[in-house]
């Protein structure tokens, strides 16, 4: 039985001195394999006599579970050390530009319209939308501005042969929405419109948002609470905001809107022309006129209207200093407004 | 309009300053757009006399001028063409001081001594051409203080009108707003009737009296139209904008700025007979004061003679009957046109005249005799001659009606929210010259003949709000029921699907809705677009029916600065022509171009096809919209073998593909471009979702590799196994395509990955088996699929 030990010990030797899993496996299969040294003797247990058995039973189990001990524990070592080693060949310069993940944007005339809709809908209005090939009836007819009216000349406006028009005004949205609803009518309008102009401070298709609420009782007081506010709200300033007595077809009485200049907060700049005013937008009361067209009740309600061009709120609210960007559009301007 | 706000001032006296006029006036609005001085500030300077003029010894283009100051007489070298003796002309005599700090001084000029500037009009500020001295008429004093003669300082306001105050295009008009603005009585110029000191006159006829219903001529005879014309009218004149011509045009144009009226003025030895007011006939011909030749249609009023047509009513003369020098006897006219009348014609001729413009919104139709007695006076006063009498022509029926409007207490409450004295109202409509009388609970009102923007109660409410002032009027905010708005959850929202577009590294853009009819012709379906009467651009004529054509340009844009990746979208109307109506729906647009990804070390490829269907796939994906079917397409302009036609619900799309690389070429764009055009509708309508029991049992994953012809689409193998009812296969992947050795010429081997799930239990080998041979059976009955071993 001195063999024991010593296969035990060299065993044990072997595990030490082993430096990877295939060659501790070999050491395995050595003494613990089928054929293996330590199987061996246990297999030899059959020629010792039956009282001597037991006793060498149990020391040839003892040093095959030393020997198993000594393996699993190796194995482990060996396992953590080749598992280091792999994440050692792996290892990255975390300093490198990662995997590019990028995002698109929103172009700002989205950006802001997204803005408005969601400002007017927290105050209970809905989006309203119609065609953009509109005929004379919505575009101009229904708002109070007949054929002849001298208002049409200040709409430079896209025609079809057939007479249809390109919309030179969101407010053909008004009409229909009166058409086809009964008051109490909250809308704001967003959306392209036309006007057959090009130069420094005008494109050919532009973007509006149109206002209107009818209901019992709507005053131009509520037309100037609703405008200051939004106007606030929009630019996220205090900012003194006046009206200008002006005219629209569709709407009486008219204003013009002016809010205090946002770049130089009123005292005076390039922008607003050195007023210290910027004009935003043209409002008024429904026309009874338009009342009538649409088949709304003009003694029971009454209305405001209001409207206003989105490039140039976008460009005040992130100092855009040229129209024309807008529908260039190139990455390097489109890119700046986040998604 | 352009008025000087000391001719302003003559008529409405108030001690406001420049700036607080502009303020009024542009609060009231009547905007004023721009304030300017008439001069130059300038000190000293007087009228001088030029004596004798000799040429410079030492110098071509200068003369040596003496000139009388009124006092003495200096020399003066001088550079103007015009310099002649016994001109009257501005002299800054030595010690004058011409704008802030140009004082003038003794000097030697090529060797003779000048002693003080004869002074051209734009040296003084008082214009901006230059042409030589400024010419003073012969009746003003030499030596008189020039800033006086010349009534300056003046300044001068642009007052920007909308197209309902025509009455403001007139001094008389402002002045009327200013008084009431500014609580001054205003002197209204008089305009008493001339006698008339002979029986001539000159017959009208009126035979198209709903376009003009009143036509008011006099004739003049025995004039001097040589006569110059007075300082103070070429001077208001020149402030409003208006060049001198001759006495009697001059004060045409003075009483039309004066009072509002535009006037013409005949030779009447070039009449023909009766004039007569009527339609003009087509294809008549009129030559204009300017020269211009235009062929007249039936739709256009006309002043004739018994001949052929002498003015385009309201607009403009004709050559043939204007004033001349050798004019001795005017037909002076002062009419109502109608504004409907002459609305349009201006802009149709491209004629916009001061007189068309007044005629057009609407002239005060009291106004014309009075203006017409002004006229005759001044030319009586200026050019001599004997005026006949005043004759009126008119219909009385086709006159405007006097507007009454009704006005109520409440009315006022319930709009401005404002509680006005009766006679506050009174006052303040009153001074606007409405006459106003109280009845029941309001005011009966008379709309004076000059508002022609005047007819309902709410056109009183403006005014009333105008005068008030409407930032002094209160704020509120509207008062609402609390309803809740009712949000659709299957529809959804399209800032849902832009924000997916925006994630997946894609720019929004915005192109024109109009395009290149060109492009739109390569692009389309070979049917036409809807076309534009009056496009801006012929690049720009035609309505777009797709969202590609825009997306390619954009595209272009950014590669021709040297973008390296391009990956934008664009949603909007596109323009479709149907047999009986027009399609106008939205779409969506995506194209990719470059780089799959931003530069990196780990990835280098271009897009390709299955990058944008991956991109579209997910459009079907948001709100549980539904699964897209693709099927391959064919179109002239996109590469053939990359181009699928893409479906949802059964309803076509759009298209989704690689532009033809030649096409691509022309539009120098050397690599792959993907653009995808679908219906925007049909993605907005997602689905609320409908709960399914999950299976509690585990989920079992084969996968197996089977051969097919090239000819076999994928979308074959799909719906071969949709085809199995068994509800334990769940799911078929496509995890590899294989070609090569092993695999036959013209096969592939697909290998797919089928997922199995039992709700009832856990599968076991032998039910998994059952399964596969399912599969594997349905793909070799549809798709002569093999299995590969």
């Amino acid at each position: 039985m001195d063999d024991l030990e010593s296969i035990k010990d060299d065993a044990l030797a072997l595990i030490e001195s082993a430096d990877s899993l295939a060659q501790l496996d070999d050491v395995r299969v050595k003494f613990l394999g089928k054929k293996g040294l330590i199987s061996r003797q246990m297999k030899m247990l059959g020629k010792i006599s039956p009282e001597e058995r037991p006793g060498a039973g149990s020391k040839i189990n003892k040093v095959r579970d030393c020997v198993s001990d000594a393996l699993e524990i190796k194995k482990s070592a060996l396992e953590i050390e080749a598992e280091m080693q792999d994440l050692m060949h792996d290892a990255v310069d975390v300093t490198m530009p990662g995997r590019p993940q990028r995002i698109g944007g929103l172009h700002p005339v989205t950006r802001t319209l997204s803005r408005l809709n969601r400002l007017f809908a927290s105050m209970g209005y809905t989006v309203a939308t119609g065609p953009e090939i509109e005929d004379d009836w919505h575009n101009f007819e229904a708002l109070n501005i007949p054929s002849h009216h001298p208002a049409r000349a200040m709409h430079d406006t896209f025609y079809f042969d057939d007479g249809r028009v390109l919309r030179t005004h969101t407010s053909p949205v008004q009409i229909r929405t009166m058409v086809s609803e009964d008051p109490p009518i909250r809308i704001v309008a967003p959306g392209r419109v036309y006007r057959c102009d090009s130069d420094l401070t005008h494109t050919p298709m532009f973007h509006q948002i149109e206002g209107l609420v009818v209901d019992r009782d709507i005053s131009f007081a509520d037309l100037k609470g609703t405008i200051i506010t939004f106007l606030n709200r929009f630019f996220e300033a205090d900012l003194d905001v006046r009206f200008r007595p002006s005219y629209f077809p569709f709407t009486e009485p008219s204003a013009e809107v002016d809010v205090q200049c946002v770049m130089c907060e009123g005292s005076g700049c390039r922008v607003c022309s050195h007023t210290g005013w910027l004009e935003v937008m043209g409002c008024g009361m429904v026309h009874p006129k338009v009342f009538e067209h649409t088949g709304v009740d003009a003694c029971s309600y009454t209305g405001f209207a209001f409207g206003m061009g989105i490039e140039r709120l976008a460009m005040l609210r992130y100092g855009i200093g040229d129209l024309r960007l807008f529908f260039e559009n190139d990455l390097q301007f489109l890119n700046q407004f986040h998604g | 309009m352009k008025v000087s706000i000391s001719w302003l001032k003559s008529l409405c006296p108030t001690e406001l300053s420049v700036d607080e006029i502009v303020s009024r006036l542009t609060m009231a609005g009547l905007e004023v757009d721009g304030v300017q001085s008439a001069a130059k500030p300038f000190r000293k300077v007087v009228v001088g006399e030029v004596i004798s003029v000799t040429q410079h010894t030492d110098a071509d283009k200068l003369k040596v001028c003496e000139v009388s100051d009124g006092l003495a007489t200096h020399q003066v070298v001088c550079g103007a063409a015009n310099a002649r003796p016994g001109l009257k002309a501005p002299f800054a005599p030595v010690g004058a001081v011409l704008g802030d700090d140009l004082k003038i001084q003794r000097a030697t000029i090529r060797g003779i001594e000048s002693g003080g500037m004869l002074c051209g009009a734009d040296e003084l500020g008082l214009s901006d051409e230059r042409v030589g001295l400024m010419e003073l008429p012969d009746f003003v004093q030499t030596g008189a203080d020039l800033a006086e003669t010349l009534a300056l300082p003046d300044d001068l306001i642009e007052v920007d009108l909308t197209p309902n105050r025509g009455d403001c295009l007139s001094v008389t008009g402002l002045a009327r707003e200013l008084g009431v603005l500014s609580q001054t009585p205003v002197q209204f110029v008089r305009c008493e009737p001339v006698d008339s000191g002979s029986s001539q006159t000159h017959d009208v006829k009126l035979s198209a009296p709903e376009s003009c219903p009143r036509y008011i001529g006099r004739v003049i005879e025995n004039i001097d139209v040589a006569k110059p014309t007075p300082l103070w009218i070429t001077e208001r004149l020149r402030r409003s904008g208006i060049r001198p011509i001759d006495a009697v045009v001059d004060i045409t144009n003075y009483v039309m700025i004066e009072l509002g009226q535009p006037m013409h003025a005949f030779d009447r030895e070039e009449l023909v007979g009766a004039i007569d007011v009527r339609m003009a006939r087509d294809g008549e011909e009129l030559v204009l004061l300017d020269g211009k030749k235009l062929t007249l249609t039936e739709d256009v009023l006309v002043i004739a003679d018994q001949e052929a047509p002498l003015a385009l009513a309201g607009i403009m003369g004709g050559e043939r009957s204007g004033i001349s020098e050798k004019t001795k006897t005017v037909f002076l006219e002062s009419a109502y046109f109608n504004p409907i009348t002459v609305a349009g014609k201006a802009r149709r001729f491209g004629l916009h005249t001061d007189a068309s413009a007044r005629f057009e919104r609407g002239v005060d139709w009291r106004l014309a005799e009075r203006a017409c007695q002004r006229a005759t006076s001044l030319i009586l006063e200026i050019c001599g001659g004997i005026s006949g009498p005043v004759v009126v022509t008119d219909d009385e029926h086709a006159l405007p009606k006097t507007q009454v409007v009704y006005l109520s207490h409440s009315r006022i409450e319930q709009q401005l929210k404002i509680s006005l004295p009766s006679a506050t109202v009174q006052q303040m409509l009153g001074a606007l010259g409405f006459e106003i009388e109280t009845v029941d609970a309001g005011f009966r009102c008379i709309a004076p003949s000059w508002r022609f923007d005047v007819s309902i109660e709410q056109d009183l409410i403006e005014e009333i709000a105008r005068i008030y002032g409407y930032n002094n009027l209160p704020i509120s905010l509207p008062a609402q029921a609390l309803d809740m708005a009712s949000i659709s959850e299957a529809e959804t929202p399209l800032m849902r699907l832009k924000h997916y577009l925006v994630d997946q590294d894609i720019q929004e853009v915005i192109t024109y809705s109009f395009i290149d009819p060109e492009m739109q012709a390569i692009l389309g379906d070979g049917t036409c677009g809807v076309r534009l009467a009056n496009p801006i651009a012929s690049n720009l004529a035609e309505m777009r029916r797709s969202l590609i054509p825009g997306l390619i340009e954009a595209v272009r844009h950014n590669v021709n600065r040297q973008a390296p990746r391009v990956r934008i979208f664009e949603t909007g109307q596109c323009f479709v022509p149907q047999i009986d109506e027009l399609d106008q729906s939205e779409r969506v647009g995506v194209a990719i171009y470059g780089q799959s990804t931003p530069l990196h070390f780990s990835i280098d490829r271009l897009v390709d096809f299955f990058d944008l269907k991956g991109i579209v796939n997910g459009l079907g994906m948001i709100n549980g919209c539904g699964e897209l079917t693709w099927s391959p397409s064919e179109h002239k302009s996109f590469a053939p073998g990359q181009t699928a036609s893409v479906s949802l619900n059964g309803e076509v799309l759009g298209i989704v593909g690689r532009l033809h690389p030649k096409l691509a070429r022309r539009l120098d764009l050397p690599k792959p471009l993907f653009v995808a055009d679908l219906k925007l509708g049909p993605l907005l309508q997602g689905q609320v979702t409908a709960f399914k029991a999950i299976s509690r049992y585990p989920r079992v994953l084969r996968d197996l590799a089977v051969v097919v012809d090239d000819a076999v689409q994928w979308q074959q193998i799909e719906d071969a196994v949709a085809t199995l009812t068994d509800d334990r296969i769940r799911s078929v992947e496509l995890f590899d395509v294989y070609r090569g050795p092993g695999v036959p010429d013209g096969r592939h081997s697909l290998a797919l990955s089928i997922g199995l799930q039992d709700p009832q239990g856990t599968l076991d080998d032998e039910a998994i088996q059952e399964l596969i041979d399912q599969v594997v059976s349905v793909l070799r009955e549809n798709a002569d699929a093999e299995l590969r071993g």
